[in-house]
């Protein structure tokens, strides 16, 4: 509790700038995509004119899954939860116009990761942008798939190694790229407490340097350019020490264990989203005040950047018009109260430091827990992530159901009659996804079919091979094979992963 | 209790907290159950229900695609002459809740469901 600690300064608790807001707030980057390229880009020309500063791209599940629009498989859910992106073809539609120079752009995509950023770098030389001036992330955090958010497709063994080779290849050629962003968010969306959403985000980013380290990368380097991904929920106090304890542990590990030298990689950059789980159906206008709320407590704890969610999300796919409130909320936040005048302002708090030391004793003790199971892939593995989840999401379950845990208008003030919507949510419809069959079709027809035949050929050598697949990767997008094609390649050489 | 349900994750949505949940509380409740875990086609789903002699099949989608999922199911059950019931979890609009019923899925149940209610439910059937 006697501690003298400084924003800028190890550990970084109190936040990893020595000014933080006062030099410049943080980025609200909202999470979106929907549909085809086309849409989502009118959609991203629309944020940025509305003051947005950073984009985040959502993708549908066949991209991330890695399936083209016409196969069987995608049927329904091509352009549902983010953009359909099939070929390059799609990615320079969807930044058509946006100078990617000027916006650092958030990619949530992890088993298709190398492809989406082999595009990515495609369309940064199409724009004549240097390499090494692309700013950005990279999800690329492939061990919670496996856990909790499913779009998983090779087993562990090859996923770390095409990690390692995207890690690679981004230090060299991108360096301003973040190549990764460790993520609890989805740990904790699935049922876990606070404490198990750092333990384990930590854990995992542990087992990440060490996979990385072992193909010969120096830590320095990596240290840079790791980034990572919370949640916001309701409990106020918690959540901004939960920010706190999450950058003091991360400075110690790398500082302590990975005996780096550099104060740039004992910085944990966090981006925050607020909780998809604590959003309610009942009384949805609720859910706007949990949002706000939710977002202050992520700024009070320190954030490089955030998306607030819409208030119909527990209903649908949001309105245009609750989007706009989401993002207003952030700009109210950053321009209206002072945030912008104070550094870390619960900082000495009794209750804050005290749930700061709390909350680090017991992350510290989970990650001892890992790492004498001999670490994250372990957890993966022996099913111990899997049983805290859910253990966790079940006692929450009960919680509720037994009033101890209590959400207003599910069960307290519940008896009124429901509020209903008066916006429209957003509805797709399989016109979409027609268009985009017949635009990939097209595609297949209109490319030079041998430059694609002899590149998905070279692949498949070099995934057998231990070369660095990202080279063979971009020659293949630049030819616009798709990424189910792509994929299917590195599915005969790696196998599928079973959960 | 003589019921056997089924609970399982429909298409691509990997998003199994719900579907968790309710498959651990019946458990607790007596109930024979299965969990097929994630990422299952209609096609999946309606062959196990066959094989293992299902009553109730609980699917969860969080994805937006449930119309045309569960539209398969429903097909596919009619084709093979299974009397099975079917209930659904997830995020479901109120619109499409009419359409789902339409199709003569039992019951949907949406965010902030207690489980009470849901097991109330599977025992009225």
């Amino acid at each position: 509790m006697e501690r003298n600690e400084k924003a800028g300064e190890f550990p970084y608790t109190r936040g990893i700038y020595p000014n933080m807001y006062k030099d410049r707030i943080w980025t609200i980057r909202q999470y979106s995509g929907y549909g085809n390229a086309e849409e989502t880009n009118r959609r991203y020309k629309y944020l940025i004119k509305n003051g947005q500063t950073g984009l985040s791209v959502a993708f549908d599940l066949p991209t991330q899954i890695g399936y083209d629009s016409d196969n069987i498989i995608s049927a329904g859910e091509v352009g549902r939860v983010g953009v359909a992106i099939d070929s390059l073809k799609d990615m320079e539609i969807l930044f058509d116009g946006i100078d990617l120079d000027k916006f650092s752009v958030s990619m949530t995509i992890n088993a298709t990761a190398s492809i989406i950023l082999a595009m990515y770098i495609a369309i940064a030389e199409k724009q004549n942008i240097p390499l090494v001036r692309l700013s950005g992330t990279i999800q690329n955090d492939i061990l919670k798939e496996y856990l909790v958010r499913g779009t998983y497709i090779f087993p562990i063994k090859p996923s770390m190694r095409i990690m390692c080779d995207i890690f690679k290849y981004s230090l060299k050629e991108i360096p301003k790229f973040n190549i990764i962003s460790v993520s609890g968010y989805h740990i904790r969306e699935a049922g876990t407490n606070a404490v198990q959403e750092i333990a384990f985000t930590i854990a995992n980013a542990i087992t990440y340097i060490h996979e990385a380290l072992n193909k010969g990368m120096k830590i320095d380097d990596l240290g840079k350019r790791f980034s990572f991904f919370f949640a916001v929920h309701s409990n106020f106090f918690e959540e901004i020490a939960k920010f706190r304890v999450a950058r003091r542990l991360w400075a110690k590990i790398m500082k302590e264990r990975f005996d780096t030298s550099e104060d740039k990689s004992m910085m944990m950059r966090i981006h925050a989203q607020t909780g998809g789980a604590t959003l309610t159906i009942q009384q949805p206008y609720n859910n706007v005040i949990r949002v706000s709320l939710q977002a202050l407590s992520a700024v009070c704890g320190g954030i490089q950047s955030l998306h607030t969610n819409s208030y119909d999300e527990a209903i649908g796919l949001p309105s245009e018009e609750s989007v706009m409130l989401s993002m207003r909320t952030q700009q109210i936040i950053a321009n209206e109260i002072g945030i912008n005048k104070v550094i870390d302002p619960l900082g000495g708090s009794y209750y804050i430091e005290k749930l700061t030391d709390e909350l680090e004793e017991k992350a510290e003790a989970y990650i001892r827990k890992i790492d004498e199971m001999g670490g994250a892939i372990k957890a993966v593995e022996n099913g111990f992530y899997l049983k805290e989840i859910y253990d966790s999401a079940y006692k929450f379950q009960c919680d509720i159901e037994k009033n101890k845990k209590i959400i207003v208008g599910i069960n307290l003030h519940n008896n009124e009659v429901k509020n209903k919507l008066t916006t429209r949510l957003y509805k797709t419809n399989n016109k979409e996804e027609r268009t985009q069959v017949k635009k990939l079709q097209r595609l297949k027809r209109e490319r030079n079919n041998d430059e694609v035949i002899s590149n998905l050929n070279a692949l498949k050598q070099v995934a057998r091979s231990d070369k660095n697949i990202m080279p063979c990767i971009i020659s293949c997008v630049k030819s616009y094979a798709t990424i189910g094609e792509i994929c299917n390649i590195l599915r005969d050489v790696f196998g599928v992963y079973e959960k | 209790m003589k019921n056997k349900i089924l609970i399982a994750k429909l298409g691509l949505d990997g998003h199994d907290r719900g579907a968790m949940i309710v498959y651990k509380i019946l458990k607790e409740q007596g109930f024979d159950t299965l969990y097929m875990g994630i990422r299952h086609t209609p096609d999946e789903i309606v062959e196990t229900a066959k094989r293992e002699k299902i009553d109730i099949i609980g699917l969860s989608c969080l994805s937006g695609n449930h119309l045309k999922l569960l539209g398969d199911v429903m097909d596919l059950l009619k084709k093979n002459n299974l009397n099975v019931r079917v209930i659904v979890g997830g995020i479901i609009p109120s619109n499409d809740i009419k359409l789902l019923k339409g199709m003569g899925i039992a019951d949907v149940f949406t965010p902030g469901t207690s489980i009470k209610k849901i097991i109330d439910k599977i025992k009225s059937y």
